[in-house]
């Protein structure tokens, strides 16, 4: 990886990223600490060593720069973040959240008159809100607050989940990868024992004992869907502890808790963050499906799912009840669904489809 | 479409006749930083019947040069220049009838026998695969061909070896299934990428006179690439030097070898460690003092046995009744080719693997015996070095981080001390302090070999293992890093293991010389005695089968291998073909059907 060279014509012009010069000084005879330290006895062995001098004149990048750098350039993956990150911004500002008060006049649990049948009041041309943008429900509800609510919900409920589920997952992958054994074998099968059953039939079961808070239901379900990550986890770390690092480590005297914790998780990183944002997208669908079927959050708190699942006898006479939740729960898990491919491709470029 | 060139017809600088041909070769590769120029502009020619040999160390855009003749290079590739095979100029031909030639007109063999083969695929499969898509025999024919051409290359009882899968051949077999699949259509060059790179000495010798007799009985033309000059000066012709993707020498063997021009080529032959040279070579110096008879030791085996478990069957015995020992610093090297048991030695003397009977005493204690915290203690007085580079390093870690390691994990001095030490380090193994904050892809693999023995002297050891520390490395940088070690032995006094399958390397460094194969110990001794007398037969097959890098002593030294071989008893291996019969036969055989079907 020799740097390209810079054009020495244009001094004004700042090099490109990556060609290692981008920190040079640009002061003539400036002593750089960084510049590359040159030997005047130059031997011709050194000169014609197929040992670089190592460049520590660009800036060093480390692999999570590095990765960090490819993400921030994925277009579909940075356009996927604008979206989530607007469509969280919007639900949270909007009602407020708790005592806080949003810039939206209407709360989600008040009734009103229905007005026009209910319909949405949104206009794109020429753009005005009007009174209710998203229409109203059976009992005048203004609908833009309650999707606002329970996107909110579905938000909360989806990283919550995520986070969780992740740290157990790899927590059990870890363990059962690097200690192998009885300990292995206990967790493994305890994870094939959650994979069997069947996921929504689980997370029912789990939704009705947690009783409709949100907090329990996401704790029931971080409890049903680490299974996938616990066994990639343990993959990436049976390999990772055959690599000669971890045996050095292990000669040099470090406990196992440190190998883990500090030279096997480090490495796996790229695993853990991809699986972790696939997650969130898995839990909106489950959320939505739960809440649907009756077993997720309960009245008169909402999810976008159990939206649905409340006006699902209104869907022919006012589809758009139907429609903006909807739509929401394809938005997020979308967007996070994408943002999960741009991670991993920024993990590891050779995956990568988009042509280098 | 076989039409004999006589071989003559091309000297070193004629390529009317020649059956590849690559000129002004320009390959640039764009990627995430910008372009990569690997080949910068290089012309070359392969005639019937020779064996041109490209040498460089890595990043010199040798294999990169080979793999445009095969137009196999990834799609950011950007090739610029002429390559000719057979007479035609494959930059401009389609797909379709570029896979015509492949196989055909040109064939390679590829380093690792066990990844070039189809592990799930039968030998017999993937020799026929080749015959049948070029239309050159199928079904019965094509069996039987097969089996003709496992008999070619020397592989014993062909036709139990066509049904049987590759994890079943040993790693020599294998390659010679490699060239058997190369051969199968009769090709008119063969590039041959470092093709006994991955496999033991004497087995890489026997490779090579399979090759060497390959081009002689069938007039095919072969581009080896290769970084060994041994392998080059026991098999080339010609030839060509690339540094950094430029041509910067070419000629005959004994021109290139003997006399070199360029001052590359110079320092390459220069660091190459030459056997039986001894002490004193590429300014690596280690003192060769009087055995110190006194000295306390630091390795003290006894009837050591290790061996491995294995699901629903008998153990396996890696190492088998060893006994030798290693005296405060001291340095002993530990040679064997692969499967002797050697890294099993190395692995157990870090306490990583138990000994099933026999006894480790390390540094006076006994490994068997020791506690939890005990074994923790004596494992600050043990250093490590293991073999590739890219792996013995945390890439999430920042170097001086890793060199910092067993401080931290031993709770050795405090911040201020540590930093301290790491620059100590860093200055001993000739690395720019700067590299404190950077990561190990930073820095290229003799770097971070060097950075692996910064962290293995943290904390001044009593006892360094080092398992095959330079053989991933070129031979340049390689020099580099003896010299460094052999400097910081001197300093610190250390007691050292050296496993090595260099013999060479072993002859620079070592005191004593401790001979495993098959887990057992087959001599020991004094360097002098061992690699300069040695007694028994394996001994002598290992250090007859060892290439030098001089054309001239290599012929004789081959001469010597195979008087030795028939004198044990074994035939030197052969292509057994008369080559006139071969090529009639690939001639009748083929069918007028198309053969890209």
């Amino acid at each position: 990886m020799s740097p390209t060279p810079h054009d020495p014509d244009r001094p004004d012009q700042p090099p490109e990223p990556g060609t290692g010069r981008e920190e040079l000084s640009p002061f003539p005879g400036q002593a750089d600490p960084g510049a590359p330290q040159q030997e005047h006895s130059q031997v011709i062995s050194d000169k014609y060593s197929v040992e670089q001098e190592i460049d520590l004149s660009g800036r060093s990048f480390s692999q999570g720069q590095l990765v960090r750098r490819r993400f921030f350039r994925h277009r579909v993956a940075m356009a996927s973040l604008v979206f989530l990150v607007l469509t969280t911004v919007l639900a949270f500002t909007s009602i407020g959240y708790g005592w806080i008060p949003g810039w939206w006049d209407k709360e989600f649990w008040l009734s009103a008159t229905v007005v026009d049948g209910g319909r949405p009041t949104l206009e794109v041309f020429p753009p005005s809100p009007g009174e209710y943008p998203f229409g109203q429900e059976n009992t005048g509800k203004d609908y833009f607050a309650l999707t606002m609510r329970g996107t909110q919900r579905t938000l909360m409920v989806a990283f919550t989940v995520g986070i969780l589920s992740t740290l157990i997952g790899t927590l059990i992958g870890a363990i059962a990868g690097y200690f192998r054994g009885w300990a292995e074998a206990f967790l493994m099968r305890t994870t094939d024992l959650f994979i069997v059953m069947p996921l929504l039939v689980l997370a029912a079961v789990l939704g009705k004992i947690a009783g409709g808070g949100i907090w329990p239901l996401s704790l029931m379900l971080s409890f049903v869907v680490w299974t996938g990550l616990a066994r990639l986890v343990r993959g990436e770390v049976l390999s990772l502890r055959e690599r000669e690092f971890v045996t050095a480590a292990e000669a040099i005297g470090t406990s196992s808790w440190r190998i883990i914790l500090k030279h096997i998780l480090p490495n796996t990183m790229g695993t853990i963050i991809v699986s972790a944002t696939l997650t969130i997208a898995t839990t909106i669908l489950l959320e939505s499906s739960l809440s649907f079927l009756g077993f997720g959050v309960q009245p008169p708190d909402t999810s976008l799912g159990r939206l649905i699942s409340d006006y699902q006898q209104s869907f022919t006479v006012r589809p758009w009840l139907f429609w903006w939740p909807g739509m929401f729960i394809l938005l997020i898990a979308l967007t996070v669904n994408f943002l999960g491919d741009g991670l991993r491709d920024a993990f590891d470029p050779r995956q990568s489809r988009s042509a280098d | 479409m076989t039409t004999t060139t006589p071989a003559s017809a091309g000297t070193a600088s004629d390529s009317s006749g020649a059956v590849l041909d690559f000129r002004d070769i320009d390959v640039r590769f764009g990627t995430e930083f910008g372009t990569v120029h690997a080949v910068k502009g290089v012309s070359l020619h392969v005639n019937p019947g020779e064996v041109v040999a490209l040498v460089g160390e890595s990043g010199s855009g040798k294999s990169v040069t080979s793999m445009t003749a095969m137009r196999l290079l990834p799609g950011n590739a950007r090739i610029n220049g002429v390559v000719t095979v057979a007479g035609t100029d494959i930059s401009r031909i389609p797909e379709r009838e570029m896979r015509r030639k492949r196989g055909k007109d040109i064939a390679m063999v590829f380093q690792e026998p066990m990844t070039a083969l189809n592990p799930v695929l039968t030998i017999g499969t993937q020799l026929t695969e080749a015959l049948e898509l070029h239309g050159i025999a199928t079904g019965k024919a094509a069996q039987s061909r097969a089996v003709e051409l496992l008999e070619m290359v020397g592989i014993p009882e062909p036709h139990r070896r066509i049904k049987q899968y590759p994890h079943e051949l040993s790693g020599g077999q294998r390659q010679r299934v490699v060239i058997a699949i190369a051969l199968s259509c009769d090709p008119r060059v063969i590039i041959a990428d470092e093709p006994t790179t991955a496999l033991d000495v004497t087995v890489q010798a026997d490779i090579l006179d399979l090759l060497r007799s390959l081009k002689d009985k069938l007039n095919t033309g072969i581009l080896l690439i290769t970084h060994n000059m041994g392998v080059v000066a026991d098999m080339a012709d010609r030839v060509a030097v690339m540094f950094k993707g430029e041509l910067v020498e070419e000629g005959t063997a004994d021109e290139v070898l003997l006399n070199p021009q360029h001052d590359y080529t110079r320092v390459l032959l220069g660091s190459v460690p030459r056997l039986g040279a001894g002490r004193d070579q590429m300014g690596v110096n280690v003192p060769d003092t009087v055995r110190n008879e006194e000295a306390d030791l630091a390795i003290d085996l006894q009837n050591l046995v290790i061996e491995y478990h294995r699901l629903g069957r008998p153990p396996f015995r890696a190492v088998d009744d060893v006994s030798f020992q290693v005296r405060q610093g001291e340095i002993v090297g530990l040679v064997g080719e692969s499967g002797s048991g050697k890294s099993t030695i190395g692995r157990c003397a870090l306490g990583l693997i138990p000994a099933a009977s026999g006894e480790f005493r390390l540094l006076g204690e006994d490994l068997g015996q020791l506690k939890r915290s005990q074994l923790k203690a004596l494992r600050r007085r043990i250093g490590v070095i293991f073999q590739d580079p890219a792996a013995s390093l945390n890439p999430r870690m920042p170097i001086g981080e890793c060199i910092a390691e067993p401080m931290v994990v031993h709770k050795v001095g405090d911040k201020k001390s540590r930093e301290n030490k790491i620059y100590e380090l860093l200055d001993a193994v000739q690395l720019p302090r700067a590299v404190y904050n950077r990561y190990p892809h930073e820095v290229s693999g003799g770097q971070r070999q060097r950075i692996s023995i910064a962290r293995a002297l943290t904390l001044d050891p009593e006892l360094l293992v080092a398992d095959e520390p330079t053989s991933a490395l070129d031979v340049s940088v390689q020099a580099r890093v003896l010299r460094i070690f052999a400097e910081l032995q001197a300093e610190y006094k250390f007691a050292c293991l050296f496993i090595s399958h260099d013999l060479s390397v072993v002859d620079l460094l070592a005191h004593q010389v401790v001979v495993l194969q098959q887990g057992k110990v087959v001599e020991a001794g004094l360097r002098e005695q061992i690699l300069h007398d040695p007694q028994q037969e394996y001994t002598q097959r290992l250090l007859a089968a060892a290439p030098v890098p001089d054309p001239r002593e290599q012929r004789q030294r081959r001469e010597q291998r195979h008087q030795l071989l028939r004198s044990f008893g074994d035939e030197v291996v052969e292509l057994k073909v008369s080559g006139d019969r071969f090529h009639e036969r690939s001639h009748h055989d083929t069918p007028p059907e198309d053969p890209d079907r």
